[in-house]
């Protein structure tokens, strides 16, 4: 009996402080943020009302699913090429690719938006290469719209893509693919009738979790659209701090939230939480 | 043995994508050599000024030094926290443990966007009760930083904690340790890499931070990527450029190290 209970003291004693830490910084904070959107300015569901109405907001929402669903597809299919040498490579080819996915992944956002300034920007490398080699006269926009906000997220989500893909592609049993080529398959079709289709909950998986990352994404759109291709992350930042309206900034978080706990738990009904990773 | 390897279609394919991946890293070489004060490719000569005036602009080195700060107290604060929550789920295995490791996962699942508001929320919400904690202090911030960083801390001390024999712990058990003894003497013994690293990663985590650091701090507590941030949205510094490439030269050297050390480690067993 008195093991019993000492057990429970325990149990209860060693995870009662990250619970309280997180009860008290994160889950009564998060509360007071559904509060602020059902009571400012006003009490009562016009911040929802707004929602639904505002044009600028339905506009912001609609570029939102737009560029996440383009970066999904990039960054799955150019994930998907390098993972296949990743995994499937020789030595040397596994250590260059892990090299080229793994230096990206640890390097900062800001690092990462940064460089595609430098790359992208007016007086940036390109347009001043381009304009050196005599190729255009007039540098072309490509920062502050979308076709950056595409490629610098695309960028930082690549090596997060990988991951599902690696653990799918580890999983499959070689024999079948060395099976079809032996039967006379084409490399080609080996690739696209039996890998691709057994790697299918990779694929499912490193899709949503590249859709659900960047619906919440701030800090590459913010730098690399310029204040012109604003998403729903950058629009919140401005509800709270730029125009002060608490009540509707608080919304779109709230609405936010649901929609990603929807597509997760999606996600999971269709990928264990353990091929993740 | 035949073994099936990529052909050269997914070769070509896999070097365009490497080349995107490593093309945006390395074009802050050439800028941060500008002589110039504007973001331009060097033209002719070189100038190493934007790597002076990192050393020498004070605003530089002290938002070096307190980011520095944050993240090691959040660092401690989180791994601590991190820990006592997984030798209880690991020791006792209480009822809900899904549930509660869910909730502590929280943090990490929620978009940032919408965690950063939640901590602005409470850091404005307790600012009124004290003046050295909360909007726009470094101890609001590093407490905001524990919070986001403390899942990955758990979820590495949960993994090395399944890897680890049940049965040494049973054998201390058996021998009369008590839980104090096992914690320390037994078990956090034989996962001190793991400890070790989700301390590493909650540094590095709390040091670039941006995403709730942007809604929580304003003028006093200005980290090294606000500094960044606030650089990249006007008038963009060439500083930025120079700091970066160092930034890059650290993280390859740091992964080089670890596959060093993680093959040895790997060679030992």
């Amino acid at each position: 009996m008195r093991g019993i209970l000492s057990d429970r003291v325990g149990a209860a004693l060693l995870m009662a402080p990250l619970l309280l830490f997180l009860i008290l910084a994160y889950a009564w904070p998060f509360l007071g943020v559904v509060k602020w959107s059902f009571t400012l300015p006003t009490p009562g569901l016009g911040q929802y009302h707004a929602l639904l109405t505002d044009d600028l907001v339905q506009s912001v929402f609609i570029r939102t699913l737009r560029i996440a669903a383009i970066v999904t597809v990039v960054s799955v299919t150019a994930a998907y090429a390098i993972t296949v040498v990743w995994v499937r490579g020789s030595p040397v080819q596994r250590v260059l690719a892990e090299f080229c996915i793994l230096v990206p992944f640890w390097i900062s956002v800001l690092t990462r938006a940064f460089g595609w300034v430098a790359l992208l920007s007016n007086r940036g490398l390109i347009n001043t290469w381009l304009q050196s080699i005599g190729f255009i006269s007039e540098p072309l926009t490509l920062v502050r719209n979308e076709f950056g906000v595409v490629v610098g997220m695309s960028h930082f989500l690549i090596p997060f893509a990988v991951f599902p893909l690696a653990s799918a592609m580890r999983s499959l049993d070689e024999r079948v693919l060395l099976a079809a080529r032996g039967l006379g398959s084409s490399r080609m079709r080996t690739f696209w009738t039996v890998f691709v289709p057994m790697t299918r909950s990779g694929i499912i998986g490193s899709a949503l979790i590249t859709f659900v990352f960047s619906l919440g994404f701030f800090v590459t759109p913010a730098i690399l659209g310029g204040g012109r291709s604003v998403m729903i992350a950058e629009l919140i930042y401005l509800r709270i701090f730029q125009s002060p309206d608490w009540g509707l900034g608080a919304a779109i978080s709230v609405v936010l939230v649901v929609f990603v706990g929807a597509l997760m738990a999606l996600l999971f009904r269709y990928v264990k939480p353990k091929e993740l990773v | 043995m035949p073994t099936y390897r990529p052909g050269p279609v997914s070769l070509i394919l896999a070097v365009l994508v490497a080349l995107f991946l490593l093309m945006p890293l390395l074009a802050v070489i050439p800028v941060s050599l500008t002589p110039s004060r504007m973001l331009t490719m060097p033209t002719g000569e070189l100038s190493l000024r934007h790597y002076r005036s990192l050393i020498e602009d004070p605003r530089w080195l002290d938002s070096i030094l307190l980011s520095l700060r944050i993240g090691i107290v959040s660092s401690i604060l989180s791994t601590a926290l991190a820990l006592t929550f997984s030798l209880g789920v690991w020791m006792f295995q209480p009822r809900f443990t899904a549930a509660l490791v869910g909730f502590v996962l929280l943090p990490m699942v929620v978009p940032p966007v919408v965690s950063a508001v939640t901590l602005y929320f409470l850091l404005t919400s307790v600012s009124g009760l004290t003046s050295f904690f909360g909007y726009d202090t470094w101890l609001g911030v590093a407490m905001a930083h524990s919070v986001m960083t403390v899942p990955f801390a758990t979820v590495l001390i949960l993994v090395s904690l399944s890897q680890l024999d049940r049965r040494i712990d049973l054998a201390a058990r058996g021998l009369g340790a008590t839980v104090w003894e096992r914690a320390t003497r037994v078990i956090m013994p034989n996962i001190k890499f793991g400890i070790v690293t989700a301390a590493l990663l909650s540094f590095v985590l709390s040091w670039e931070e941006i995403g709730v650091t942007l809604f929580i701090t304003s003028v006093n507590a200005i980290t090294l990527p606000r500094l960044m941030w606030m650089g990249l949205r006007d008038n963009i510094d060439p500083a930025i450029a120079a700091l970066s490439v160092i930034l890059i030269l650290i993280t390859v050297l740091v992964l080089a190290v670890r596959s060093v050390v993680t093959r040895q480690r790997a060679a030992k067993v």
